[in-house]
């Protein structure tokens, strides 16, 4: 019973009070940006819902997020810090597409899957640098991976704009060739850009809580994300784990990074992405690193994604609002401490939130 | 020979990239103080950001660049102090913590750059004014690299010799080491490791928003949204690069600014394409090659990250 209240506590009311708390900070600088909140936050919630095919266009955006959310989480299980979901959404966009539009005319059931194999083992290989580095040298995968991201956008940047590499011919601006019609993602709403896409995010869902709680590689990876010690003692190899963790997050990555050439732009251009995945980091942290938590939250920001530009145009509040609210409600979620203290709760839940399980300076008595 | 060396201009080259290093070469040291303290920053993008906003609406707003480059250190103090509460006192995990404030920015500048000052018709504050230091400034190629210059490239050189002073013959760069290597040791020795974390966290905001300062009112005149345009993660390389010191640090941010520019003179005077890209990698590159362990080891403080309890 006692457990079951905690689980609610830091599950369910934690994340839910956040959310709110983060609006409240969202209002305040609407307030300051001399703009009424009730009706910014209207218009949010009208573009994200119930204008003509919001909601559709919620469910698209947040395709993407439940991918880069699991691959975020399923890192932070083993320890690790993902912070380059966003460099394997692209080494995976690149790879993928590159098949996608190559093969010609097979039917679609070969072709997407064969795209989509090829956009994970991208992300999956890029990732497994970061891990590969860890593992060997112990270089710090927070640093590793920000550094590849700006690769990965640089190596974006030279195949999409070289002729004769990945560039498409007669075109304005650079981008890659078109996806073979075979290899598009069935439509599930005529009339939206609601794409299949969606059900594999859903569907991916309860393969990632399985592979994590339910398998022996779920069982050693969470090992080596609670005591390194520990495991390396189990004879478990720490470094092995390491690196195929960070392949599965890259592989999730690189998957949310061809599905949405798949389903929504079927090219690819050199512009920098729209920072899924700094936001996808948000989206696991207030899933708790839960799969089926990553469900809810990627909703929440995928509405937000789709709602912002609505309400610049309503009410001309800046659409980077949205990300004062995710700052917002990253802060509450990982200092639960704020939560308590705000709302007096007579258990407040003042332990540190273990994201990577890294080690605490603490006394030891 | 002398037409060549006229189009390749050595002494522009040079003065060029000693000021686009500059804003790089500020970040990294206040990565510096706050990581030899223990506190991970990967906040300095978004501290530069602000900075850089701050400082342009600052000025934008009293016609004074000064009190703009004053409001940009305080901003960028401020934004930091947000680091320090939560890392340091509500033991959010440091990458959180970092990661939350480039968000905010991105936010706050977003929001309030929309509002208050896209639409502005009036005219912008300008940008600081050259000086030419009496006597140094005629010295052939020294004087025009080092002494004709703005305000904010005179504090980065100014500052990497305070910065390393501070961290390496004086008593609080001794503490603020301890800190970073064994914080329990040094509460031990008596240091209120928390007092000199916070210390550290602010004084790294007032540089990296000096840093940001250096966009709006030294390089252009105006504020662009995310106009630092990833240059914190750059500074964060050269620090790595540099191995935790102000000099390294230095040297890295004049050998990632100067790549880019010898890049774009390659094309120009020797007509060799590399793909810029390439030469855009070779910051994140070397930084990777350097955490492997290849090209000599970067070593960082051995506490760097991790929360400190105390009894």
């Amino acid at each position: 019973m006692a457990g079951w209240r905690r689980w609610l506590l830091s599950a369910v009311l934690v994340p839910l009070v956040s959310v709110i708390c983060g609006f409240a900070v969202g209002a305040i600088a609407i307030v300051a940006a001399g703009a009424d909140p009730l009706m910014a936050y209207s218009a949010l919630f009208a573009g994200a819902f119930t204008n003509h095919n919001a909601l559709a266009e919620t469910l698209v955006s947040t395709t993407p997020y439940v991918l880069l959310g699991l691959a975020v989480a399923i890192g932070f299980r083993a320890g690790l810090f993902n912070i380059g979901a966003e460099g394997q959404f692209y080494i995976g966009s690149l790879s993928g597409v590159f098949v996608a539009y190559s093969i010609r005319g097979l039917p679609g059931i070969v072709e997407v899957p064969l795209a989509m194999i090829a956009g994970m083992l991208g992300g999956a290989l890029w990732a497994s640098i970061a891990g590969a580095l860890k593992a060997r040298f112990g270089a710090h995968e927070v640093i590793t991976t920000i550094m590849l991201n700006y690769v990965s956008f640089l190596v974006a940047s030279y195949l999409v704009d070289t002729p004769g590499l990945m560039l498409a011919r007669n075109v304005s601006t650079p981008r890659t060739p078109d996806i073979d019609a075979g290899a598009v993602l069935p439509n599930l709403l005529p009339g939206s850009r609601l794409h299949l896409g969606f059900v594999l995010a859903l569907i991916a869902v309860p393969i990632v809580w399985f592979l994590i709680e339910r398998t022996t590689i779920g069982f050693r990876l969470r090992a080596v994300g609670f005591n390194q010690n520990a495991a390396r003692a189990a004879g478990m190899s720490v470094g092995r784990t390491i690196v195929l963790t960070m392949a599965l997050s890259g592989a999730l990555a690189g998957a949310a990074g061809i599905v949405q050439i798949l389903g929504v732009n079927f090219h690819m251009t050199d512009t920098v992405a729209a920072g899924y995945g700094f936001d996808a980091i948000a989206v696991a942290l207030l899933a708790r690193s839960n799969p089926w938590g990553v469900l809810p939250a990627a909703l929440l920001f995928g509405a937000l994604h789709n709602g912002a530009s609505f309400m610049q145009l309503e009410t001309q509040v800046s659409a980077d609002l949205i990300s004062i609210v995710q700052a917002s409600v990253i802060i509450f979620v990982a200092a639960p401490a704020i939560v308590g203290w705000l709302f007096r709760l007579r258990r407040a839940p003042t332990e540190t939130v273990a994201i990577t399980q890294r080690e605490v300076d603490a006394p030891t008595t | 020979m002398s037409e060549f060396l006229q189009q390749l201009d050595p002494v522009s080259l040079l003065s060029i990239t000693l000021i686009t290093a500059t804003p790089l070469t500020l970040a990294a040291l206040g990565g510096m103080m706050c990581e030899r303290s223990g506190v991970v920053n990967i906040a300095l993008e978004g501290i530069m950001l602000t900075g850089a906003f701050i400082g342009y609406a600052v000025a934008f707003f009293t016609h004074n660049l000064w009190i703009g480059v004053a409001a940009a250190v305080l901003s960028g103090m401020i934004i930091a102090s947000l680091h320090a509460v939560l890392s340091i006192s509500l033991l959010v995990d440091q990458i959180v913590s970092g990661m939350v404030i480039n968000i905010m920015a991105v936010g706050i500048t977003g929001v309030f750059y929309r509002t208050y000052l896209e639409s502005a018709t009036s005219a912008g504050p300008g940008t600081l004014p050259h000086w030419n230091v009496p006597v140094l400034s005629s010295i052939p190629v020294i004087g025009p690299i080092f002494f004709e210059n703005q305000f904010v490239t005179y504090a980065m050189l100014v500052l990497i010799l305070v910065v390393h002073f501070v961290l390496f013959r004086t008593v609080w760069g001794l503490r603020t080491r301890a800190c970073g290597e064994h914080p329990r040791a040094a509460e031990t020795a008596g240091i209120n490791v928390h007092f000199v974390r916070y210390v550290n966290v602010i004084t790294s905001g007032a540089l990296a928003g000096l840093g940001g300062a250096y966009f709006s009112l030294q390089q252009i005149g105006n504020f662009l949204p995310n106009m630092t345009g990833g240059r914190g993660y750059i500074a964060l390389a050269a620090m790595i690069f540099g191995k935790w010191t102000p000099v390294g640090a230095f040297g890295a941010s004049l050998l990632f600014s100067g790549s880019d520019q010898i890049g774009s003179r390659m094309q120009s005077v020797f007509h060799v394409q590399i793909p810029l890209q390439f030469l855009g990698m070779l910051p994140y590159l070397l930084t990777i090659v350097v955490l492997a362990g290849a090209m000599g080891r970067a070593i960082a403080p051995a506490a760097v990250g991790r929360p400190y309890k105390k009894e």
